[in-house]
């Protein structure tokens, strides 16, 4: 184990550097990871709505189905993905394996179930004390689901920040479908493997404090907004 | 509270005729809830226009009432039939001021301004609704952040914004300062001269004998009486009924 400050004092010279290289993985992080975070919130946020108020049967199975998607492996999910986009894929012909694209779709696939599911519950316990008003509003189902998620949107922004730090602290499936290709498809958590294999721990160590650096930054934004939100009693 | 302020003539026009949702025919209602029984064998006629006060104590049914009437839940036993109408039909037409108000988390005036877009009605009437129920310096404030009584005033707005043929307000003056009850006494006045049906659970007496055209008395799940305010206050039937106003009926 190489000294811990020494990897602190090299993360503080790459970032004061500016290095190139380093901005170029965090960048390509972060672009991919939000990318796939909105996407997840397009697809997971209705999703969770509309299984949060409906009663069919079968619900029950469907709930937790949800549930246990949350727990994907991403290398399996990264194993699908490239099956699916390899050349000998049925969608081999888009040419996207080792493309960001692939990335953003794996993880996508890895956080929407995190997203369906998460929401599902914040949305239902919201629903729970709107119900017999908005049945006395004679509102449609469509309306139920839009004041639900206006309502809980501060709620469903912790949602969001849970599914995006799953996927930007994923190495599995982004390094099956990304390729972990220099300037192309290496992000912070393929690049932090790979040094470590290579055995520049500390390099590893320091992109790892970036990365770290990051997913708290992101937190502290969501915390500041949620607790102005508490202020105005909207959670 | 402010004086309440007229609602401008604009807002009291004659609502799209349709066929009447009065009278209100129950016959044998029912309702059980997890095995107990909450209501039972309820007749009851209510005819076109008027203010009907219903009372009774505490666990008596009332809230439950209201909720069969507006179609929120369904009866175990007997019809509920406004008119030739089920009630979940006519629920567009009517509206519910909770006894417990649930306020959206918006401001006050997203929460009058909600129910507006969603019904399709004029979203400007916003400032007047608040204005009526003297909420308007209050606008812009989170409407979890209002007292009390402030809650119940803007679930009265929310509620007049539909301008309903039938208003239910469950206790909508529970926790009011004397003022403010005698602010929302006079809406609820004005709504009834203006033709809106009201139907108002009270447990304040004075209250009941102010507004009441014929008062409606339950007990234990069942109508004790139903009859003309005056007769109800002047010499009530049942003895449940005399040693309710004695204050002396405790369940
Ligand atoms: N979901 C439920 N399951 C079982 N019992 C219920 C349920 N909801 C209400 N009750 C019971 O039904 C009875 C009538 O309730 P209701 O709320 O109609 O009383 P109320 O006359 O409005 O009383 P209050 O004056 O206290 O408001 C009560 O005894 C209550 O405990
Ligand atoms: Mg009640």
């Amino acid at each position: 184990m190489q000294n811990i400050a020494e990897a602190f004092s090299l993360a503080f010279a790459l970032v004061l550097s500016g290095d190139a290289d380093l901005f170029e993985i965090v960048a390509l992080s972060l672009q991919v990871s939000l990318t796939a975070t909105l996407l997840s919130c397009l697809i997971g946020l209705p999703l969770g709505a509309l299984v949060a108020i409906a009663r069919f049967p079968g619900r029950g199975a469907v709930l937790v189905v949800m549930n246990a998607l949350m727990g994907l492996p991403p290398v399996v999910v990264g194993l699908l993905v490239y099956l699916h986009l390899s050349r000998s894929g049925p969608l081999g012909f888009l040419g996207l394996l080792y493309t960001p694209t692939a990335m953003i779709i794996a993880q996508t696939i890895l956080i929407a179930p995190i997203v369906a599911a998460l929401s599902r519950q914040v949305l239902e316990d919201l629903h729970g004390e709107y119900a017999e008003q908005f049945r006395s509003f004679c509102l449609t189902r469509r309306q139920i689901v839009r004041a639900l998620l206006w309502d809980g949107r501060y709620s469903l922004l912790t949602v969001g920040l849970a599914g995006f730090g799953r996927a930007v602290a994923e190495v599995g499936a982004v390094m099956i479908v990304g390729g972990n290709i220099d300037h192309l498809t290496r992000v912070m958590t393929t690049a932090i493997a790979l040094e470590t294999s290579r055995g520049e721990l500390a390099l590893a160590l320091a992109l790892g404090i970036v990365l770290l650096v990051i997913a708290l930054g992101v937190n502290a934004g969501v915390q500041a907004l949620r607790m102005s939100a508490v202020r105005q009693a909207y959670v | 509270m402010s004086e309440a302020r007229p609602l401008p003539a604009s807002l009291a026009t004659a609502r799209a005729v349709a066929v009447p949702i009065l009278p209100l025919r129950l016959r044998g209602v029912g309702l059980r809830l997890g095995g107990a029984v909450i209501l039972d064998g309820v007749d009851l006629d209510l005819g076109a226009g008027g203010c009907t006060m219903v009372m009774g104590p505490n666990g008596a049914g009332k809230s439950q009432l209201l909720k069969l009437l507006h179609g929120l839940t369904a009866p175990s036993a007997g019809t509920i039939d406004w008119n030739g109408h089920a009630p979940q039909a006519v629920r567009a037409r009517q509206a519910l001021v909770f006894q417990k108000p649930v306020l959206l988390r918006r401001s006050v005036a997203a929460n009058v301004d909600f129910v507006l877009r969603a019904r399709g009605l004029d979203r400007s009437r916003v400032s007047a609704l608040l204005d009526h129920v003297g909420l308007a310096h209050k606008a812009a404030q989170p409407a979890r952040h209002l007292s009390g009584g402030e809650a119940q005033r803007l679930a009265l707005a929310r509620a007049l914004a539909t301008d309903p043929e039938i208003l239910f307000l469950d206790e909508p003056t529970a926790s009011l300062d004397p003022a403010s009850v005698q602010a929302i006494e006079r809406i609820v006045a004005r709504a009834r001269e203006g033709g809106t049906r009201v139907i108002f659970v009270t447990h304040d007496i004075g209250q009941a004998r102010r507004l009441a055209d014929d008062v409606v008395f339950l007990h234990r799940g069942r109508v004790a009486e139903h009859g003309p305010a005056r007769d109800f206050f002047r010499q009530p039937r049942t003895e449940a009924a005399r040693r309710f106003l004695d204050g002396q009926l405790v369940v």
